[in-house]
C-alpha cells in the first residue's frame, strides 16, 4: 500500500514536477520569511516579470514552432536605445519614436525570419549570431552612449512604463493584454494551429499543404513585436537606457518558456503555461533576494533551473529520471 | 522441435502494466538453439514491449528470464548484449561516418599498448566476419556509403562477434528488396547452423512460412499459443493473431469506370524517372509495383508539387494543370498519402481531429477563430466512415495503432474531397488484420468513383488491389497490366529488367 502511494506520488511529480516544486518553493519560503507572500511583494514580483514576460510570450511562438530566438535580449537593448534617441530627436517626440522603433525592431525579426523561414537556416546560428550583430547596431546607434530622455516632466512617454490604470500598473495591464490576445491566437486560430503543426513535424506539415516557411517567418515577426513592446516599457519605466539592458536576458526568457513546460523540439506549449513559467522565475529570484543571496547569485540559478526543468522534460517523457538510451 | 535439449532463451510468465493497461499478461516463450520461432501478433499486441523487457529496457513486474536455463535479470541492452541476447532492429543504430570494423566492434576495440588501437587486428577480425556472411564491402568500408540491407548486415555481423545464444530480429525485411531478402535468409539459416536461437517478428506470412520452425501468437498482450509452422496454415495463424480470418484473393471485381480523372504524359524528372505516362479513370485502382528506388513515390512527389517536373505534361480532368506546391496540388483535388506515415503523413502530438483537418485548417473558422464543431463534425464522419479506434478526437495519434494512424491520414486526404488519391505504401508496418481493413477501404473508395492510385512494393498487395498495374524499373514504365493479364513472374520479370514484359 505505501509502495503503491509512493508510486503515484512519483508519477505526480514526473507529469507536475515544475508546479509541485514550485509550490514547495513557495511554501518552503514563506515559512522562513512571511513577507514572501505579502500582497505588496507579490505584486511587485509580478510587475518585475513584466518586461521579461511580455518577451517570452513572443519566444513561445518561436519555440512552439521548432526555433530558437537568442536574439531577443540584444533586440531589447536595440529597441529601447533607438525609441529613447528618436524621442530626443527634434521633430519626433513619443508619437513617431514609437512607431519608427517598432518598424525597425520588427524588421530586424523579418530578417531572422527570412534566414529561418525561408533559407530553413539553423535558427540557434541565426540568432546567436544576430545576439552579436544587434548589439554592434545599438553601439553604433548610440555612439557608446547611454541614452536619457532630458525633460522627463514634458513627455507622456513614461505612462508605459510608469502609469497605472484602475490602480493596476500599466506594463502589468499590457503584459496581461499581450497575454490573453496571443493565447487566442495560439490557441484559436489557423495560424495557432499551423505554428503547433510546423513544429510537432514540418515535414507532415508540408506535406499537408501548409506553408512552413511563412509560419516560421510570422512567428518571428510576433517575437519581434513582443521584443518591442518590452523594449518600449523599458524604456518608459527608466526615461534612459544603457546599451546593455537586455544583456543576457535571451537565457532567461527561455527559461521561463521552457519551465512553462514548452518542449524544446517544438510543437507543444501554451502561452498560459510561458505565463506560469515567467512567474517561477520572477518568484524564485525574488525569494532567494528576500533570502539575502546576492543579486549575482540569480544568474547561477537560472541555469540551475534551466537543467533542472530540461531535464523534468525529459524524464516526464520517458518516464524514468535516467535511462541508458535518449 | 527437439526437446530433449535446453531452451536457448526462455521467459517465464512475464507481467508488464503501464497505467491502465496491462500490456504483458503473463507470457511465457521460448526458443531452442538452431530453432527459428516466429513472434506474431498485431501491432499492440505486446510484441515491442516483450522485446523491451528483453533488452532490459523495462522491468517486468512478474516473471522469469533464462538464458541457458540460467536465470537473468536483464537490466540494459548492453548487458543483454553481454549475456549473449542481440537485437536486429527495424530501425538501425549505426554510426554513419565510421567503417564498418569500428561499427561492429565500437566499445571493444583490439587494443595495444597505450590505448593505441590495433587497427590490423580490428579490420582482420571483421573481414574474418564478413567472409562468413559472403557480403560484398568490406572492413574498411563507411556504414553510411551502404544500402539499407548491408547495414542491416553489419547490425548481424555484430552479433556473430559476441558468443550470442538467441538472436531477436525485429521485422528485418521491412526495407529490404527482394534479392536482399535472400542474402538475410541464408545468414538466418547459417545462424541456425551454429546453434543460435532465432526470435523472428515479421507481418509478413509469406516470410514466416518459409522461415521459421514454429510460430508464437500474442493477442491484446496475452500468449495465445504456440504452432508447428509445418502443421499450420495461414488462416489459422490469423485467426489465432485476430479472432477471424482475412480474404486476400486477387482482385477481378470491376467497378464501373467513369471518365479519365488524371493524365500523364511523358512526365520526367530529370534521373529519378522518364517519360512516365499512364492514365486513371475515376472509379479504377492503379497500382504501381516495383522495387525501391524504381521512382514510383516520385513520381508521387512530382504530382503532389513536392518535385518540379523536368518534362512531360499533367491533365486533370482533360485540363492540363502545372503543379508547384502541395498547395497546388491540394487545390487541384490531388491528394497524397505518403510513404511514411510517421515522418510525412502525421504530426504525432496532435489530436486525431486537428490532424485530419490539418490541410483545411482555414476552412474550419467560424469569423477569425477555428471552430471546434465545425473540426469534431469532420472527425465524426471520417471516424465513423472510416472505422477509425480511438478514445475521443483528443487522443494524441502518435498513441493509436499503425493500422489506425493510416486511416486518420487517409481520412484527412478524403474530407479534401480529392479527385485523385494517391496512396504510397498503404500498409507499411501494418499487422494483417488492419491491413485487410485498409484494402477494403481503397477497394470502397473507388467504387464510390475516386480515381485511386495505390504504389506498393508488395506483390500480393497491388495484386489484390489494383485493376490494372503498372510495372517500373530503373526510372522507367516497363508496361502496364490489367488485373487479368497480370501473372506474379510476368509481373516480377517487369520490375527486375529482365525483359520488356511480354503477356503472360
Amino acid at each position: 500500500m505505501a509502495e503503491t502511494n509512493l508510486k503515484a506520488l512519483g508519477g505526480l511529480l514526473a507529469r507536475q514536477g515544475i508546479l509541485v516544486a514550485f509550490v514547495v518553493f513557495m511554501i518552503a519560503f514563506a515559512l522562513w520569511n512571511p513577507r514572501f507572500i505579502e500582497i505588496d511583494n507579490v505584486f511587485s514580483v509580478i510587475r518585475s516579470s513584466a518586461i521579461l514576460g511580455v518577451m517570452a510570450l513572443g519566444v513561445t511562438f518561436v519555440v512552439i514552432g521548432g526555433n530558437l530566438d537568442l536574439s531577443v535580449g540584444s533586440l531589447l537593448s536595440f529597441s529601447a536605445i533607438v525609441v529613447l534617441d528618436l524621442h530626443e530627436t527634434p521633430g519626433f517626440g513619443p508619437a513617431l519614436a514609437i512607431p519608427a522603433m517598432y518598424a525597425m525592431t520588427m524588421g530586424i525579426g523579418a530578417v531572422i525570419g527570412f534566414l529561418v523561414g525561408y533559407l530553413k537556416l539553423n535558427s540557434l546560428i541565426v540568432t546567436l549570431g544576430m545576439l552579436s550583430a544587434i548589439h554592434g547596431l545599438t553601439l553604433t546607434w548610440s555612439g557608446g552612449q547611454n541614452m536619457d530622455i532630458a525633460n522627463q516632466q514634458e513627455t507622456w512617454f513614461g505612462i508605459f512604463g510608469r502609469g497605472t490604470a484602475l490602480g493596476i500598473p500599466i506594463p502589468v495591464l499590457m503584459f496581461g493584454l499581450l497575454a490573453a490576445v496571443l493565447a487566442i491566437i495560439l490557441a484559436k486560430t489557423p495560424f495557432g494551429r499551423k505554428v503547433y503543426a510546423v513544429g510537432g513535424n514540418g515535414t507532415a506539415a508540408t506535406f499537408s499543404g501548409i506553408p512552413r516557411a511563412r509560419v516560421v517567418f510570422f512567428t518571428y515577426i510576433i517575437s519581434s513585436f513582443c521584443v518591442a513592446t518590452a523594449g518600449l516599457i523599458q524604456a518608459s519605466r527608466t526615461m534612459g537606457a544603457q546599451n546593455t539592458v537586455g544583456q543576457g536576458m535571451e537565457l532567461e526568457v527561455l527559461a521561463a518558456v521552457i519551465l512553462g513546460g514548452a518542449s524544446l523540439l517544438g510543437g507543444s506549449g501554451t502561452v498560459f503555461k510561458t505565463v506560469i513559467g515567467v512567474l517561477i522565475l520572477g518568484f524564485i529570484q525574488n525569494g532567494l533576494l528576500l533570502a539575502g543571496l546576492e543579486f549575482y547569485v540569480q544568474f547561477v540559478v537560472t541555469w540551475i533551473i534551466i537543467i533542472l526543468a530540461v531535464w523534468l522534460d525529459i524524464a516526464t517523457k520517458r518516464g524514468k529520471l535516467w535511462s541508458p538510451i535518449a | 522441435m527437439t526437446t530433449d535439449r535446453k531452451p536457448a532463451l526462455r521467459l517465464e510468465g512475464i507481467v508488464k502494466t503501464f497505467p491502465g493497461v496491462r500490456a504483458l499478461d503473463g507470457v511465457s516463450f521460448e526458443v531452442y538453439p538452431g530453432e527459428v520461432h516466429a513472434l506474431m501478433g498485431e501491432n499492440g499486441a505486446g510484441k515491442s514491449t516483450l522485446m523491451k523487457v528483453l533488452g532490459g529496457i523495462y522491468q517486468p513486474e512478474e516473471g522469469r528470464i533464462f538464458v541457458d536455463e540460467q536465470e537473468t535479470v536483464m537490466t540494459s541492452p548492453l548487458q543483454a548484449k553481454a549475456k549473449g541476447v542481440m537485437f536486429i532492429h527495424q530501425e538501425l543504430s549505426l554510426a554513419n561516418e565510421l567503417s564498418v570494423a569500428e561499427n561492429i566492434y565500437l566499445g571493444a576495440l583490439p587494443r595495444k599498448s597505450f590505448g593505441r588501437v590495433d587497427w590490423k587486428m580490428l579490420f582482420d577480425r571483421t573481414d574474418a566476419i564478413l567472409d562468413r556472411l559472403k557480403v560484398g564491402f568490406n572492413a574498411r568500408t563507411l556504414v553510411g556509403d551502404l544500402s539499407i540491407a548491408n547495414q542491416q548486415m553489419v547490425e548481424i555481423a555484430r552479433a556473430l562477434t559476441v558468443n550470442a545464444r538467441a538472436v531477436i530480429f525485429d521485422e528485418p525485411t521491412a526495407s529490404l528488396t527482394d534479392a536482399e531478402k535472400v542474402v538475410l535468409f541464408e545468414v538466418i539459416e547459417s545462424l541456425q547452423a551454429e546453434g543460435v536461437g532465432i526470435v523472428y517478428i515479421s507481418h509478413r506470412m509469406e516470410e514466416i512460412f518459409k522461415m521459421t520452425d514454429r510460430i508464437s501468437v500474442l493477442r491484446d498482450g496475452s500468449y495465445r499459443g504456440t504452432l508447428t509452422t509445418a502443421e499450420t496454415n495461414e488462416d489459422e495463424v490469423t485467426n489465432m493473431m485476430i479472432g477471424r480470418s482475412l480474404d486476400l484473393s486477387r482482385n477481378h471485381a470491376h467497378a464501373e469506370l467513369g471518365d479519365v480523372a488524371l493524365q500523364v504524359e511523358g512526365l520526367s524528372c530529370h534521373a529519378l524517372f522518364q517519360d512516365v505516362s499512364f492514365e486513371v479513370r475515376e472509379g479504377e485502382v492503379l497500382g504501381f509495383y516495383g522495387l525501391v528506388g524504381a521512382g514510383r513515390t516520385e513520381i508521387a512527389e512530382t504530382l503532389f508539387g513536392l518535385r518540379t517536373p523536368s518534362a512531360g505534361k499533367i491533365f486533370l480532368k482533360g485540363q492540363e494543370i502545372r503543379i508547384h506546391s502541395p498547395i497546388q496540388a491540394i487545390q487541384n483535388g490531388i491528394s497524397l498519402v505518403p510513404e511514411s506515415r510517421k515522418e510525412q503523413g502525421l504530426v504525432l502530438g496532435m489530436s486525431c481531429r486537428d490532424n485530419i483537418t490539418l490541410p483545411q485548417v482555414d476552412d474550419m473558422t467560424a469569423g477569425p477563430f477555428v471552430s471546434d464543431g465545425a473540426e469534431i463534425s469532420i472527425f465524426d464522419q471520417y471516424r465513423d466512415k472510416l472505422e477509425i479506434k480511438t478514445p475521443s478526437w483528443r487522443t494524441a495519434v502518435g498513441n493509436l495503432s499503425g493500422g489506425n494512424q493510416q486511416k486518420i491520414v487517409i481520412g484527412k486526404w478524403l474530407s479534401m474531397r480529392p479527385e485523385v488519391l494517391i496512396v504510397d505504401e498503404p500498409t507499411r508496418g501494418i499487422d494483417v488484420g488492419s491491413k485487410a481493413e485498409i484494402h477494403n477501404l481503397l477497394r470502397d473508395l473507388a467504387k464510390q468513383g475516386y480515381a485511386v492510385i495505390v504504389i506498393s512494393s508488395e506483390m500480393p498487395e497491388v495484386l489484390h488491389v489494383a485493376d490494372r498495374i503498372v510495372a517500373m524499373y530503373h526510372g522507367k514504365v516497363i508496361r502496364t497490366f490489367t488485373a487479368e493479364e497480370v501473372t506474379e513472374d510476368s509481373l516480377i520479370q517487369a520490375i527486375s529488367g529482365i525483359e520488356g514484359g511480354k503477356a503472360a
